[in-house]
């Protein structure tokens, strides 16, 4: 019965790719459709609003500069908001402004799209605080992955200088995908009994005659678009393990597909942009056989339960429920785990503390990857990155000098793409190594030996991953960490985006070379084979010495 | 090929080479390759360790600390030695050459008398005169005379060649010598700037530019560098955490083994093996980058005289007219030819072998031989029978034949001029008063030619035939050959319309030429390969001239260019896939004794953690001197599809390199095990 929960969900997701990647394709194709019909009119506006007249190409330079300034904006803004939110108007519950290096830390978290959160939202912030910032940034910050996604696979197919105009992208991505996705999955949430109100905390009274707050707010609007935008961070601390959140074994099934559907559609939509459909499917097909792996590991993991209790004669019948919702069980969660950090979402509906120590290695090799379907645009790019490299080790062998989609990979190209694959281990590592030498790194560790190691290691990825999941052991709310997590998901989002965007710049202006049957392919199963390998040696192996330190060694002690 | 490819490798070679990886070690060297670098770093440090044990607190360890020393200067030397080795075939190719350009006197003419004065003076535009003996002092064309010259010191072909002023054959090179009559010669380069000198620097390979490949690998063998450099750092303070220290020797064997020394340690060695190959091959490529733009190849232009023919004609049937038999016609053109010693002569007794047909040879016996004249159009022979046998052009043989009172076949203008029309060229055969029938000249492809443009056409290489010929004959070759496509009467211009129109469809285009008018063409082209007999314009357009002057010649620099690309990619696909192993040998060897159940993780069975570690880096160090013969030869290669190539070599290297370091390092462990 698990195993056919699990499937069902991946077959809607199979079967669902090809006409929404086809969807998006045609969203940002800037060719006349259909949806222009419906959107058009809206989307002129907003261009009239923010007086965009030119909506003429820019190079990478102009589109990242621009990216840049206008998150620059909005960090502005939302850290203006959350330092002031006593003053502001729907505050129901009376909430205090917020501290400055949780401000910084949240306001990085949101904007990289990380949505790590070391507050907990219903003692933290304000309903106003909740929509201006949070949503907003849970729509602009998606949205930002998915016009950078956009800009670097028109610069890796398309020919000229250009790599499309932000500002549109921009707009196009909230007009005609957030938008109207997270109305529809709110309203099917609010259908499902998961709150959307502005009234205040409930206190009831209980059987007992006990008094009970119950937290509340417009909760479903903000579900919707957590997911959909792989955003991750909750209305309450317990994010979707909370039953306000995420009610039943069917708004779980929801938000999995939410947060899944469109990183998952991406490949096909890089597919058509390529004019290969071929292509996309090598990429979908590679990012899913790790996903299967993965998914795999920790549903079996958690499914064997802890071994050291089993050996105590504990019946593990049941595999291992700890830090799990009963009405979930082991395959909705394992489900939720692998979905959650593939697509680099962060919302969590069982803490992975608790998961098995292998169980707890799947979500953080996922993060670590950062390329099993990826958070919004983000993972596509990398996995393209990936392919560049697999393209450059391999390409060799077949005797002409490595080229990928017609473009010759140069020196330029591969010194970015170095920064791209430097960046992620570094870190990750560096700051896992000086939380160790520290004591103000140390002293938020709960848990002694190879726990330890995992819980810190698990924030730093989370981090640079902008994945924003916690492990949730750690003591993570002081100075210390608020800092230092917030600078990481800074380079982790923005060093390897603009980089990236260089690498489109860069290969869209190149001449384009001619195929013939001595080119090396990048639409077969051969390159799919390759595509895994690189992904694994260059990606994974760097991160095995710390991973035996960590989950592995704690697996082993357990026996 | 020049008969004078040199050995591979000489013991004095091997001996230059064991010396200058010595002095390769030198730092300020060491830094411009980052990963040996890296190694280089790690190895001071151990030596550090070993010799102030007490400050570093590593007195325990000090035979441990000293075995890792040795396996990394190995590592290092060994590295050095396939560089050198590499380098070392050039610098006494290179040597040779500088005896060649050792100081010679110039006759330089100044108004109308002759000064002499040493080479080294002559200045572009200056004029020499070279007499029989003299070697010529410096790059120039021969305006005057004619002579023979030995370009051996260059080409290392010994027969002299003609040199006369004018036309395609007036280019003389610095360095040789005339060996008979005299020459004026106008000098056309500035000393240093000479075909020798290039030829030095080429050979040498001391100024050798790192191609664009090159440097974007050495780019990423630079970040994995960077990468496993973080890994190694970090894992300390993160191992710390576990109370598992770990010892600095231990993390810089980790390091080194991680780091792709393997191919970092060959890549130069790679480059240089891959000029130094078609520098044997009697190619000089001006850059390391026209090798590598031999293997993008995706178009081929190809001259039809003297690349895909032979340009001579030779005769290929016998056609009987006047209703004689085959025979006949046959046996009369063979008794004409029997004492010509021209190609078409040869070749029509050739013809007659193939086509196993007989003729009563006494019949010429004592036979006189008339010679082709140009007034006559025609050879053959006078039998003692008084017997007129002739052979030659349709028109003269018809005049010779009716100025006897013999008649014309009725059929033979018509089996003529259907040769002419199919690009052939028709001879009469006459005996006396009567034409038997005609010989069928026509312009033979070279043999294998076919195999090799079907060989191009696997590898995606497109094929075009330029030729001065009609449509119709230039239709027969290139069917003939198995050329992809053809240009008849095909002007200098046109070439290079046709290298603008593919590489504006983005290919790459490689040509050959020799002629003055070659030359817009051979620079706009991505590969040239200008013939050393043809003009300077041409060799100074191209980026290759072939010494041998074979223009087929082309065909194979694309081989190498492509062996050289395969052999990076593969031994990079190596080195990298080697991780994996030396993960399994490392990782479980560097925490079992703070953490026994790593034990698991030792899926190899090493004997214990000294020795796992010791084998991963000894195997780490062996494996670059194992893989010098292939760095230095290429990868075997056969003409293929990508695909298939790809298959074939990622078994080969990726999959290879994935599993060889296992078994490599388990039996040296079984070996050190028997110590530690």
């Amino acid at each position: 019965m698990g195993i056919l929960q699990i499937l069902i969900v991946l077959a809607v997701v199979v079967l669902l790719v090809k006409p929404l990647g086809t969807y998006v394709y045609h969203v940002f194709s800037n060719e006349p459709n259909r949806t222009d019909r419906i959107f058009g009119a809206f989307e002129r506006f907003i261009y009239r609003l923010i007086g965009l007249k030119d909506r003429s190409g820019m190079t990478w330079r102009k589109y990242a500069l621009t990216l840049l300034l206008t998150n620059i904006v909005l960090v502005a803004f939302g850290y203006a908001i959350l330092r002031l939110q006593k003053f502001m108007p729907l505050n129901p519950n009376g909430m205090d402004n917020m501290e400055q290096t949780l401000t910084f830390n949240t306001i990085i978290s949101f904007i990289t799209n990380t949505n790590l959160q070391d507050y907990s939202g219903e003692t933290g912030l304000s309903y106003f605080s909740q929509m201006a910032v949070i949503m907003m940034m849970m729509f602009t910050s998606a949205a930002t992955g998915f016009s950078v996604a956009i800009a670097f696979v028109r610069g890796i197919t398309g020919k000229g200088q250009t790599i499309g105009n932000f500002f549109e992208d921009f707009v196009k991505a909230h007009t005609r995908i957030f938008i109207p996705s997270a109305v529809l999955v709110t309203l099917l949430l609010v259908a499902l009994q998961v709150p959307q109100t502005l009234h205040p905390t409930l206190t009831v009274t209980t059987l007992e005659g006990t008094t009970q707050h119950i937290a509340i707010g417009p909760v479903a609007a903000l579900e919707s678009i957590k997911h959909l935008g792989t955003n991750g961070g909750g209305f309450f601390g317990a994010n979707s393990a909370h039953p306000f959140e995420n009610p039943s074994p069917l708004t779980n099934v929801i938000e999995i597909l939410s947060m899944w559907l469109l990183p998952a559609s991406l490949p096909y939509t890089y597919g058509l942009f390529a004019k290969n459909r071929k292509q996309g499917w090598v990429v979908f097909s590679a990012m899913m056989t790790l996903f299967l792996v993965f998914l795999t590991t920790v549903y079996w993991a958690e499914l064997r339960g802890n071994p050291a209790l089993s050996a105590m004669g504990i019946d593990a019948s049941q595999g291992s429920m700890e830090g799990k919702e009963v009405r979930f069980g082991i395959p909705q969660s394992a489900l939720f785990t692998a979905v959650t950090t593939a697509a680099t979402t962060g919302s969590v509906n069982n803490m992975h503390d608790t998961l098995t120590p292998l169980g707890g290695l799947v979500p953080l090799a996922e993060m670590m990857l950062n390329v099993v379907f990826g958070g919004k645009g983000v993972g596509l790019v990398n996995m393209l990155m990936y392919a560049i490299l697999g393209v450059f080790l391999c390409g060799l062998m077949v005797g002409r000098t490595p080229e990928f989609l017609g473009r010759k990979i140069e020196p330029r190209e591969m010194k970015l793409v170095a920064v791209a694959i430097l960046i992620h281990p570094l870190i990750i590592l560096a700051p896992t190594a000086i939380a160790f030498l520290t004591d103000l790194g140390q002293g938020s560790i709960t848990n002694p030996g190879p726990h330890g190691i995992s819980q810190v290691l698990y924030q730093y990825t989370s981090s640079a991953a902008n994945n924003g999941s916690g492990f949730e052991g750690l003591a993570d709310n002081t100075p210390y960490w608020n800092i230092t997590t917030g600078i990481v998901m800074l380079l982790g989002r923005y060093i390897s985006m603009i980089a990236m965007l260089a690498v489109a710049g860069s290969l869209v202006r190149k001449q384009l070379v001619a195929e013939t049957i001595g080119t090396f392919r990048t639409d077969n199963t051969l390159f799919y084979a390759i595509l895994i390998g690189t992904v694994l040696i260059i990606g994974a192996l760097t991160f095995l010495p710390a991973i035996v330190l960590g989950p592995i060694a704690e697996q082993l002690k357990l026996g | 090929m020049s008969n004078q490819r040199k050995s591979m490798l000489t013991s004095a070679i091997v001996n230059r080479a064991i010396r200058d990886s010595l002095i390769k070690l030198n730092p300020i060297g060491m830094m411009k390759n980052p990963v040996m670098f890296v190694t280089y770093a790690g190895t001071f440090v151990v030596l550090l360790m070993i010799l102030f044990p007490g400050y570093f607190k590593a007195t325990d360890d000090f035979g441990f600390n000293m075995t890792v020393f040795f396996i990394l200067l190995f590592t290092l030397l060994f590295a050095n030695f396939a560089e050198a080795l590499a380098e070392g075939r050039g610098k006494a190719q290179a040597d040779t050459l500088k005896k060649t350009k050792k100081e010679t006197t110039a006759n330089k003419m100044v108004g109308g008398a002759i000064k002499v004065v040493p080479s080294t003076e002559l200045r572009k535009g200056d004029t020499v005169v070279v007499s029989q003996g003299e070697m010529i002092p410096g790059d120039g064309e021969v305006i005057e005379g004619l002579a023979s010259v030995d370009e051996s010191a260059i080409t290392g072909e010994s027969a002299p060649v003609i040199k006369e002023a004018g036309g395609d054959f007036s280019s003389v090179t610095g360095g040789t010598r005339v060996v008979s009559d005299r020459i004026v010669v106008r000098i056309s380069t500035d000393p240093g700037e000479s075909f020798l000198d290039r030829m030095i620097s080429l050979v040498e390979g001391a100024k050798r530019q790192k191609t664009p490949n090159e440097l974007a690998l050495n780019t990423l063998l630079t970040s994995l560098t960077l990468i496993f450099l973080i890994v190694v750092v970090t894992l300390g303070p993160i191992a710390g955490y576990l109370n598992v220290e770990l010892k600095v020797p231990v993390l810089i064997a980790l390091l080194v083994c991680l780091i792709p020394t393997t191919i970092g340690g060959l890549l130069s060695a790679i480059g240089i093996a891959g000029m130094d190959r078609v520098t044997q091959f009697n190619v000089l490529a001006v850059s390391g980058k026209a090798v590598e733009a031999a293997g993008d190849i995706n178009t081929m232009i190809l001259d039809k005289t003297g690349t895909i023919t032979y340009g001579n004609r030779m005769a290929s049937e016998f056609i009987p007219t006047g209703g004689v038999s085959l025979e006949t016609v046959a046996e009369w053109a063979a008794v004409s030819s029997v004492h010509d010693e021209t190609p078409e002569g040869r070749s029509v007794i050739e013809l007659m072998k193939k086509q196993s047909l007989r003729y009563d040879e006494s019949i010429a016996d004592g036979a006189e031989f008339i010679e082709f004249k140009a007034e006559t159009r025609m050879s053959g022979v006078d039998l003692k029978d008084g017997r007129k046998v002739r052979k030659g052009a349709v028109d003269a043989v018809k005049k010779w034949v009716a100025a006897q009172g013999g008649t014309i076949p009725a059929d033979l203008d018509a089996r003529s001029d259907s040769i002419a029309r199919e690009g052939g060229t028709p001879l009469a055969v006459a005996v006396g008063n009567r034409i038997f029938g005609l010989i069928y000249l026509k312009d033979t492809v070279k043999p294998g030619m076919r195999e090799r443009f079907d060989q191009l056409r696997q590898m995606g290489i497109k094929t075009i035939m330029c030729t001065g010929d009609n449509p119709l004959t230039a239709a027969t070759i290139a069917r003939e050959a198995g050329v992809d496509d053809f240009i008849a009467e095909s002007k200098p211009e046109d070439k290079i319309a046709v290298i603008r129109r593919e590489q504006a469809e983005g290919k790459l285009v490689a040509m050959t030429g020799d002629g003055t008018n070659d030359a817009p063409a051979l620079a706009q082209a991505d590969v040239g390969l200008a013939m050393n007999s043809g003009t300077v314009a041409a060799k100074e357009a191209a980026n290759m001239v072939d010494l041998d002057s074979d223009p087929s010649k082309i065909i194979e620099v694309v081989s190498i260019g492509k062996q050289l690309l395969m052999t990076r990619g593969a031994l990079t696909t190596f080195s990298i896939a080697n991780d994996i192993a030396k993960y399994f040998a490392i990782i479980p060897a560097m925490f079992i004794l703070a953490i026994p159940e790593m034990k698991v993780l030792n899926v190899m069975g090493l004997g214990s953690p000294e020795s796992a570690i010791l084998s991963a880096l000894i195997f780490n160090a062996i494996i670059i001197p194992l893989l010098i013969p292939i760095a230095m030869k290429g990868v075997a290669y056969k003409p293929m599809s990508a695909s298939r190539l790809l298959r074939r070599n990622l078994v080969i290297y990726g999959l290879g390199g994935v599993i060889v370091p296992f078994i490599g390092i388990k039996l040296i462990d079984l070996i050190v095990h028997l110590w530690i």
